[in-house]
C-alpha cells in the first residue's frame, strides 16, 4: 500500500505554524510585464478559514497576483508564504506536496478540451490517489451535483457546454481533492442570479464544513455583501484596504467610495431597503 | 506499511448491527477507506437494523462523507434500515450536500460490439466520410469561385494586404527550403543516374533524365509536398482555432464573409506562390544535377547546358508549370475545409491539422496522375 505512505506524507502533519498565522501570507510584491509595473510592493495577508473577496479595477492586476501566488507568474521582488512555507524556498516535492491542498479556478475555466467532464473531475484524483474506477466516478458525479450541473453533464466536453456551465464544471474539478484553499478568479461571472446566489451558499457551506479557506477575485457585488467575510481593494498596484463590507461601505476612499457607492452599487443598496 | 488512518469496525448486539467508523475520512485516504466499505458491502449482514456511528471521526471531507452515504444506501437497498448517528454537528451540512447526490441512475458503460459488425461499420463510416469529404470539397471550392467572382466584380473589396501577407507566408519564406531539398534531390538523381548509367556508357543521357524528371514531376511533386506541410497544416492549424474560439462566428456577425476574408487570401496565395517556388525549385534541381555531373561524372557545365537543350522542349517545362496552380488549389482546398472542420477540442484541431496534411498530400499525387494520362493523350 504504497500510495497510503505517500498520501501520509503529503497530508497536513500538526505544524509549528500557530493556528493564527496567516494562510497566505504576501510581503512586498513586485511584479512587471516589460517595465509595466502590475504589482508595486503588495502586502496581503488571508487569515486560515475565511472567505477574502479581493476587487479592483479591470485591468488592474487581480488576476496577475492570483496567478503569482500559485506559482504561474513570476514576482521581480518580495514573498509569498502559504501554510507558513515561503513558496520560494521549497523542492519540487514539496511544492507538489503544497499543490495538492490548493484547488484553483481559472477565469476562463480551463478545462481540458479533450475531456469529457467526468474526466476533466476525475484527472486531479487519478494524478494524486490511487482509487476504484467505480469511486471516481461517484465522486465525479457527487463534485458535480455539488456545483449544481445535473449528472448527465458528466459525458459532454467543454465545447458542449454554456459558459456557465463550464465554470461550474472547473468548480467541481478544482474541489474534488477537498483542498484547503480554493483560488476563485470571477466564479460567479456569468451565471445567472440564482445561480450566483446558490454558488455563494455553496462556497460558504464548504468553508464552514471543511474549514475551506476561499480567495475569491470577484466583481459581483452580491458576492461581496454575502459570502465574504473580509474584501481586499487592489488599487494602483497596492491593497488600498482591507476589511468586512461594513467597514468599506463606510470608507472616504475615493475608489471604494465609486466602486461600493456607484450608480450600481447604491441602487442595489436601496433594493434592498425597500 | 503505515498505520491505519481509517477503521470501520463492527458489532452486532441484539439484531442490530453498530458499525462504528473512525480516524480520518479524508481523500488522502479514500483508497484505504473504500477498501473498508467494499469489504463490508460484499459481506452479507442479516442484521435489518443498522447504526453507523460516525462520532470517533477526527476528519472528513466530501469523498468521506460520499463513503460513509454509499455504505448507508447499500444497507438500505439491501432492504435494511440504516442511519448515521453521532454526527459532528459541523459535518451535518457536508453530509446533506453529499446526500443528494449520485441519486439518479449510473450512466451505463455501453459494451464493446462485435469485431465483425466493428470492422464493416468502420468500413462504411470510411466510405460515408470519402463521400462527404468530396461532397463538401467541391462545395468549397464552389463557394470559392462565387467568393472570387464576387470579389471581381467589386474589384475595391479586393483584400490585397492579406494576400501579399499570406504570399510572403507561404512563398516567400518557403524559398529556402525548397531550394535546399530540391538541389539534394536534383543532386541525388543526377548521381543515381551517373552511376547506373555508366555500365552502359550513356551517362551523357543522365542529362536527359534529370532535365525531363524534374521539369515534368518531381519539382512539382516535391514542392507541392513540401507546401502542404509547411503551409497547409499551419492554415488548418490557424483556421481551426479561430473556429474553436468563435473568430469566424464574429467575422460571419459582423457582415463579413470568411470565405473572402480568411479563404480566398489563403487560396490565391497558394495558386500564385506555388508555380513560383515550383519554378524556383526546379531551377535549383537542375543546378544540382548540374553540380554532380561536373564533379562526379565529369562533364563541364557548358556540355552539360548543350546537352539539356537538346534533350528538353518548352512543353517538358510548361508541363510541370501549368500543374503547379492545380496543386496549390488542391493544398489550399483541403487545408481550409479541415481548418473548419475543427470542433471545440485541441484533441480535434490536432486531428484535423494531420488530416489536411494527409489528405492534400494524397491528392496532390493523385492530381499529378490524371495529369499524366492527359498529357500522355494530348502528346506532349
Ligand atoms: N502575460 C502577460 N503579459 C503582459 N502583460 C500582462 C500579462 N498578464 C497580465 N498582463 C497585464 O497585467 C495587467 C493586469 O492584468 P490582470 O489580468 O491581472 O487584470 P485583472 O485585474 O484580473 O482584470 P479583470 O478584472 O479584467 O480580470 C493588465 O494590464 C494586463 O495587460
Ligand atoms: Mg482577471
Amino acid at each position: 500500500m504504497a500510495n497510503v505512505e505517500i498520501a501520509q506524507e503529503r497530508t497536513p502533519k500538526p505544524s509549528k505554524v500557530p493556528d493564527n498565522y496567516p494562510i497566505i501570507r504576501v510581503r512586498d510584491v513586485w511584479v512587471s510585464f516589460s517595465d509595466h509595473p502590475v504589482l508595486k510592493g503588495l502586502d496581503l495577508d488571508v487569515k486560515k478559514g475565511e472567505i477574502l473577496g479581493f476587487v479592483g479595477a479591470s485591468g488592474g492586476g487581480k488576476s496577475v497576483l492570483l496567478r503569482s501566488i500559485i506559482g504561474l507568474v513570476q514576482k521581480q521582488k518580495g514573498t509569498i508564504e502559504v501554510f507558513g512555507r515561503d513558496l520560494d524556498r521549497l523542492s519540487e516535492q514539496e511544492r507538489q506536496a503544497i499543490e495538492r491542498r490548493w484547488g484553483v479556478l481559472f477565469q476562463h475555466g480551463a478545462l481540458f478540451s479533450s475531456l469529457t467532464v467526468r474526466q476533466n473531475i476525475q484527472f486531479p484524483l487519478r494524478e494524486y490517489l490511487d482509487l476504484s474506477e467505480r469511486l471516481m466516478d461517484e465522486i465525479a458525479i457527487a463534485k458535480l451535483e455539488m456545483v449544481g450541473l445535473p449528472a448527465f453533464v458528466a459525458e459532454k466536453y467543454p465545447s458542449q457546454l454554456s459558459g456557465g456551465m463550464i465554470k461550474r464544471a472547473a468548480l467541481a474539478r478544482a474541489l474534488v481533492l477537498d483542498p484547503e484553499i480554493v483560488f476563485l478568479d470571477e466564479p460567479t461571472s456569468g451565471l445567472d442570479p440564482i445561480s450566483a446566489g446558490e454558488f455563494d451558499d455553496l462556497i460558504k457551506a464548504l468553508q464552514q464544513t471543511l474549514g475551506l479557506t476561499v480567495f475569491m477575485v470577484t466583481h459581483d457585488l452580491d458576492s461581496l455583501h454575502s459570502a465574504c467575510d473580509r474584501i481586499a481593494a487592489l488599487a494602483d498596484g497596492k491593497i488600498i484596504a482591507t476589511g468586512p463590507i461594513g467597514d468599506m461601505l463606510k470608507s472616504d476612499h475615493p475608489w471604494l467610495r465609486a466602486y461600493f457607492h456607484g450608480k450600481r452599487a447604491s441602487s442595489r443598496l436601496n433594493g434592498k431597503k425597500t | 506499511m503505515a498505520a491505519q488512518a481509517v477503521s470501520l469496525s463492527q458489532k452486532e448486539e441484539a439484531g442490530k448491527l453498530m458499525l462504528s467508523a473512525a480516524g480520518r475520512w479524508i481523500s488522502s485516504f479514500a483508497g484505504q477507506a473504500e477498501h473498508l466499505v467494499t469489504e463490508l458491502e460484499r459481506k452479507r449482514s442479516k442484521s435489518k437494523s443498522i447504526a453507523i456511528d460516525v462520532s470517533h471521526i477526527e476528519q472528513l471531507d466530501t469523498t468521506g462523507a460520499w463513503l460513509l452515504e454509499r455504505m448507508r444506501r447499500d444497507f438500505e437497498d439491501k432492504g435494511a434500515s440504516a442511519e448515521i448517528v453521532g454526527l459532528n454537528p459541523r459535518y451535518k451540512i457536508l453530509l446533506d450536500e453529499v446526500q443528494q447526490t449520485n441519486t439518479g441512475k449510473h450512466t451505463e458503460e455501453h459494451d464493446d460490439p462485435n469485431p465483425v459488425v466493428g470492422t464493416l461499420s468502420l468500413l462504411g463510416e470510411m466510405a460515408v466520410s470519402f463521400a462527404k469529404d468530396t461532397g463538401e470539397f467541391v462545395q468549397f471550392l464552389g463557394a470559392a469561385v462565387v467568393s472570387f467572382f464576387r470579389v471581381l466584380v467589386r474589384p475595391w473589396t479586393f483584400r490585397f494586404t492579406s494576400i501579399v501577407h499570406q504570399m510572403d507566408r507561404v512563398g516567400f519564406r518557403s524559398v529556402p527550403i525548397i531550394v535546399l531539398i530540391l538541389f539534394l534531390i536534383g543532386a541525388i538523381l543526377a548521381q543515381q543516374g551517373i552511376f547506373h548509367f555508366r555500365k552502359f556508357g550513356a551517362e551523357t543521357y543522365v542529362v536527359d533524365m534529370v532535365g525531363v524528371l524534374v521539369l515534368r514531376e518531381v519539382g512539382v511533386l516535391i514542392t507541392s509536398i513540401m507546401l502542404a506541410g509547411r503551409s497547409g497544416s499551419a492554415y488548418t492549424a490557424e483556421l481551426g482555432s479561430m473556429k474553436m474560439r468563435e473568430e469566424v462566428d464574429a467575422l460571419r456577425v459582423m457582415g463579413r464573409d470568411p470565405m473572402e476574408i480568411l479563404i480566398l487570401p489563403r487560396m490565391i496565395a497558394l495558386i500564385i506562390a506555388l508555380p513560383l517556388l515550383t519554378f524556383i525549385g526546379s531551377m535549383s534541381a537542375l543546378f544540382g544535377g548540374m553540380m554532380i555531373a561536373w564533379l562526379y561524372g565529369g562533364f563541364a557545365p557548358e556540355i552539360f547546358m548543350d546537352r539539356l537543350r537538346d534533350a528538353i522542349s518548352s512543353s517538358t517545362f510548361w508541363v510541370g508549370m501549368i500543374k503547379a496552380p492545380f496543386m496549390g488549389a488542391v493544398i489550399g482546398l483541403v487545408a481550409c475545409v479541415e481548418g473548419f472542420r475543427v470542433q471545440g477540442s485541441a484533441e480535434s484541431l490536432g486531428e484535423h491539422t494531420t488530416a489536411s496534411v494527409v489528405k492534400s498530400i494524397f491528392l496532390v499525387i493523385v492530381l499529378d496522375g490524371a495529369f499524366a494520362i492527359f498529357f500522355a493523350s494530348i502528346d506532349w
